[in-house]
């Protein structure tokens, strides 16, 4: 009995802990609309500038509590809300999740900057000071953390209740627009949340070090816990977010005590929150099509088909010619990564780019076609096929629970998704096993084993090129148009008759499969593969890469899968600044995430100015020989320029319409 | 085309759309309140009342983006209460939106286009034809914009492209949110004309307006909306004569344009309101002054879901 008794404290606990993260998640979302995917890393970054002032500066304790919690997290708030998320809540979901994406990878790479892995503990409060209950001992820092969670509760309903500004911090939950027709200020009601917000990350997140220690990504993913407990209370209730967070401490600690430590069961242990939040949102109700949303998004131009093909079959040659040139094994190897990369940034473009919604989770959808790939032993097309279909199926399935819910839900699953295959699946026995590897084959096509490295990438390259093909194939037709239409107006979308919910796993599903084929191709090129290979972190710095060179178009992603093949490359030449690296990506996406077409449209509209000016001037003087097309690759100067244009020449500047 | 085919389906005595007591309560506000009314094929029925008097939410109500509190919504005979809204469309019902949801980065063709697609499924691969989508852009007067991305067109011609897209589904029942605002005089008198084109295909018009000349010009029926009830349903010449619509909502003579009745409404102050709505003759004697809302719900055989 008395081991129930302790657990159950335990999960109290951390219970009180996440509820006091989560109550400030649900805090910055309710009153500003944008849902705050870095919270937890706000809250590992507090903790280690907790860690600093207090062990490392040798502060005194409360001064330090009190510059992080009562100066420096509120700060940060302030900051963020007045510089990077505001009107973030009035656009589009995928828009907000990108930019706090980028938070979340910035300050993670800050955070290995500023203070490089070391060991580092943070002692609880009152180390040595505890209650004897029966037969369970109580630490002071336990009873402190359920102390001060009951603390916040009542501060938050004081606050919101019975303060002038807590009520217009309701108000604005409903009506921003009319607060300040009221005479209200939604603005300083924003920002004065954001930063209760961020300091009650800092909290939880200072609370929590002292037992799951100082580490840039298990209190990172804190939010999972966080927001697992604040969807009990649809994000916006901030009693049962409590209760939210109690049940699942208690779940967890109860988990962690009654699990078996072996076998398939154990790994469930570590992805409770992963688990709690799947049930939570299937239980929640249907939500109702918004209307009145932001429209008319400018979408980076589409090339003709002929353009497309050119490029494809410039890319090829280009790849052709390193492989002809003797590249070496491990450069290839590189060349081929970065084109599985850019597959996995297409499926982004047809989801993200076109449909608007986000994945969190896209390198997990991969690593399920790689699985798939080398559990089935035929290293043939069928094989390759199979394995994208099953990946696929996957993607549906995540999908399928938040049919009836909005984007920013699925995009959350995902997350979650991502974590439960990282921990649970990808790690058991009959997957790659723990630490472990397997083996893939080889692709052989029409019994033709393509086994030289420098082939395969060719093979790879064509199916990127194809595959970018079939995507605009895919735009151009109804398909692409009733996406761009249902990003531009899903109630319209709704009362013209389409059943967006099937649209959407269905479209889900396909991006998926995409994903897994390129994850298939990568474990025949890598010949061995393991869960490290598609660890769920890295999905993010793929989703930041591909939003911050055009999720919007095939160029981007292909910009995109060279950009996310360097970057290792480059932590590694520079290890002094690999942290670095991450920051500059993360926080370049939240400069970047407000424009999804990315620097691939910015060079798209470079390359309309230069042919606009140059072109008439270099066509003048070169006399235009019957027959030439201008955008064969081998035309001269004029065509190296006209190729840079995957649009139609429109030189006024003018947004094009979709056509 | 006229489609006979509901009234095969539903028998010809049941009306196209019935609201049965429908309420729609947002916290402690009620939105609408024990709205009923209905509306027939072939005919415009106007929904009209001051602003905030609930006829958006009843829109979004019978068009499923908003579920009632309590209350019924039944289309072609069926309840439809809790179908999802598209399943709604399929069943021949369109709306239009008082704020523009215009598919704003395509362009106007491209939103009729894709209204089709949607319209015809898997079989809209097969492309409708370029005839059939021109044809309805000229139908409601916009070609001039065919090729203008949605977004940067006129207000007026929004309305009428969000008019043509819902025709590309060939709709039973029209549910038209203000779709006069924007239009000046002359578009505004074609598109009287076009409704009753409309209407004499056999399709049922739905119409929340404020430019009164136009709804009384073309309504058969109107219903008068006040503070989330029905104050009034009648004929145009009915409701101009009912002195509980005058009060509540015409003002004192119904040549006062509608922003200055807002105006003049909103100028007056809670105690006034409050004045004007002692004043009010109970929803059931207005009744008895104009037509009787006929008695739905007695006469339908309810379906089941």
């Amino acid at each position: 009995m008395s081991s129930l008794i302790s657990f159950t404290i335990l999960g109290l606990f951390t219970g009180a802990a996440y509820a006091i993260a989560a109550s400030g998640l649900v805090l910055t979302y309710t009153t500003t609309r944008v849902f705050n995917i870095a919270h937890g890393a706000f809250g590992m970054v507090m903790a280690f500038v907790f860690w600093d002032f207090s062990q490392r500066q040798g502060l005194n304790l409360f001064l330090s509590l009190f510059l992080v919690l009562g100066v420096i997290a509120p700060a940060i708030g302030w900051g963020i809300q007045r510089f990077v998320t505001k009107g973030l809540g009035e656009g589009p979901v995928s828009v907000a999740l990108v930019v706090t994406v980028g938070l979340f990878v910035g300050l993670i790479g800050l955070a290995q900057q500023v203070w490089p892995p070391e060991p580092r503990t943070v002692p609880p409060f009152m180390a040595s000071s505890g209650v004897q209950l029966g037969d369970t001992y109580v630490t002071a820092h336990q009873i402190i953390t359920i102390v001060i969670s009951i603390g916040v509760a009542l501060a938050l309903y004081v606050l919101l209740n019975r303060t002038r500004i807590g009520t217009a911090m309701r108000a604005s939950v409903d009506n921003p627009e009319l607060l300040r027709l009221f005479g209200g200020k939604p603005d300083t009601v924003a920002a004065l949340s954001w930063a209760i917000g961020i300091s009650l990350a800092a909290l939880g997140g200072i609370l929590l070090s002292s037992v799951i220690g100082l580490s840039y990504y298990d209190l990172t993913l804190l939010v999972i816990n966080a927001y697992a407990a604040a969807m009990l209370g649809r994000l916006k209730s901030l009693p049962l977010t409590f209760v939210g967070a109690m049940g699942l401490g208690i779940l967890q600690s109860f988990a962690v005590a009654y699990l078996p430590s072996d076998g398939f069961l154990a790994g469930t242990r570590a992805v409770v929150p992963a688990l709690f939040l799947f049930v939570v949102i299937v239980l929640m109700p249907q939500a109702q099509l918004r209307i009145g949303q932001v429209k008319g998004i400018v979408s980076a131009p589409l090339p003709s088909i002929t353009k497309s093909v050119g490029w494809g079959g410039a890319l090829l040659v280009l790849v052709a010619l390193l492989v002809g040139g003797g590249m070496s094994t491990a450069n290839l190897l590189l060349v081929g990564t970065a084109a599985t990369y850019a597959m996995v940034m297409l499926s982004l473009v047809l989801l993200t780019g076109y449909g608007g919604h986000v994945s969190l989770a896209q390198l997990t959808f991969a690593g399920v076609g790689a699985l798939a790939y080398a559990k089935l032993e035929q290293p043939n097309l069928a094989g390759l096929f199979l394995a994208a279909a099953i990946a696929a199926g996957v993607g549906a399935l995540v999908a399928l629970p938040v049919l009836r819910l909005t984007g920013l839900y699925l995009a959350l699953s995902t997350l979650a998704f991502g974590v439960l295959m990282d921990k649970m699946i990808f790690q058991a026995e009959f997957a790659f096993g723990f630490n472990g590897t397997l083996q893939a084959g080889r692709l052989s096509v029409l019994g033709n084993a393509i086994e030289s490295t420098g082939g395969y990438v060719l093979v790879m390259t064509l199916f990127l090129v194809l595959m970018g093909i079939a995507l605009l194939l895919l735009r151009r037709g109804p398909l692409g148009r009733v996406l761009i239409a249902m990003r531009d107006s899903p109630a319209a979308c709704g009362t013209l008759g389409l059943d967006m919910r099937w649209f959407r796993v269905g479209l889900f599903g396909l991006s998926a499969g995409m994903a897994g084929l390129a994850g298939a191709l990568f474990a025949g090129l890598r010949g061995t593969i393991g869960a490290a290979d598609f660890q769920f972190f890295n999905s993010l710095p793929l989703l930041l890469l591909a939003v911050v060179f055009g999720v919007t178009s095939v160029t981007g992603a292909t910009l995109g899968g060279v950009g996310l093949m360097l970057l290792p490359v480059m932590q590694s030449n520079n290890p002094g600044i690999a942290g670095l690296i991450f920051a500059i990506l993360g926080f370049g996406a939240v400069a970047l995430g407000r424009d999804p077409n990315g620097l691939a449209n910015l060079m798209f509209g470079l390359g309309r100015r230069i042919q606009a000016v140059v072109l008439p001037q270099l066509r003048d003087k070169l006399p235009v020989l019957p027959g030439s097309r201008a955008d064969a690759p081998d035309d001269g100067e004029d065509a190296g320029l006209d190729d840079l244009l995957p649009e139609t020449p429109d030189a006024t500047g003018k947004v094009p319409a979709h056509a | 085309m006229p489609d006979h085919s509901l009234q095969h389906v539903a028998g010809a005595d049941v009306p196209l759309l019935e609201v049965d007591h429908v309420v729609v309560q947002f916290g402690g506000v009620t939105a609408v309140n024990e709205a009923t009314f209905v509306a027939e094929a072939g005919t415009v029925t106007g929904l009209i009342g001051p602003n905030g008097a609930g006829k958006t939410t009843c829109f979004n109500v019978i068009s499923g983006l908003q579920k009632p509190t309590r209350g019924k919504v039944r289309f072609r005979g069926r309840n439809v209460t809790g179908a999802p809204v598209h399943r709604r469309s399929k069943r021949g019902m369109g709306r239009t939106f008082q704020r523009l949801e215009a598919f704003g980065s395509l362009s106007v063709r491209d939103n009729v286009r894709v209204a089709y697609d949607i319209h015809r499924g898997l079989a809209g691969l097969v492309k409708p034809g370029a005839k059939d989508i021109d044809a309805l852009l000229e139908r409601v007067g916009i070609s001039a914009y065919a090729d203008e991305r949605a977004d940067s067109i006129p207000t007026g011609t929004a309305r009428l492209l969000e008019l043509a897209r819902c025709l590309a589904g060939d709709p039973k029942l029209l549910l038209l949110d203000e779709p006069s605002s924007g239009l000046d005089e002359t578009e505004t008198d074609d598109f009287g004309d076009l409704l009753r084109d409309l209407a004499a295909e056999g399709r049922g018009i739905l119409m929340v307006e404020h430019d009164m000349d136009l709804v009384m010009g073309v309504c058969d029926t109107i219903h008068v909306l006040d503070f989330g009830s029905i104050i009034a349903s009648g004929t145009p010449g009915d409701i101009r004569r009912d002195p509980a619509v005058q009060r509540a909502y015409l003002g004192y003579s119904d040549d006062v344009p509608e922003h200055e009745l807002v105006g003049a409404r909103a100028g007056v102050g809670a105690g006034a309101v409050e004045e004007t709505r002692t004043d009010l003759v109970p929803v059931g004697a207005a009744s008895d002054a104009t037509t009787v809302i006929p008695a739905v719900g007695a006469t339908t055989p309810e379906d089941v879901r």
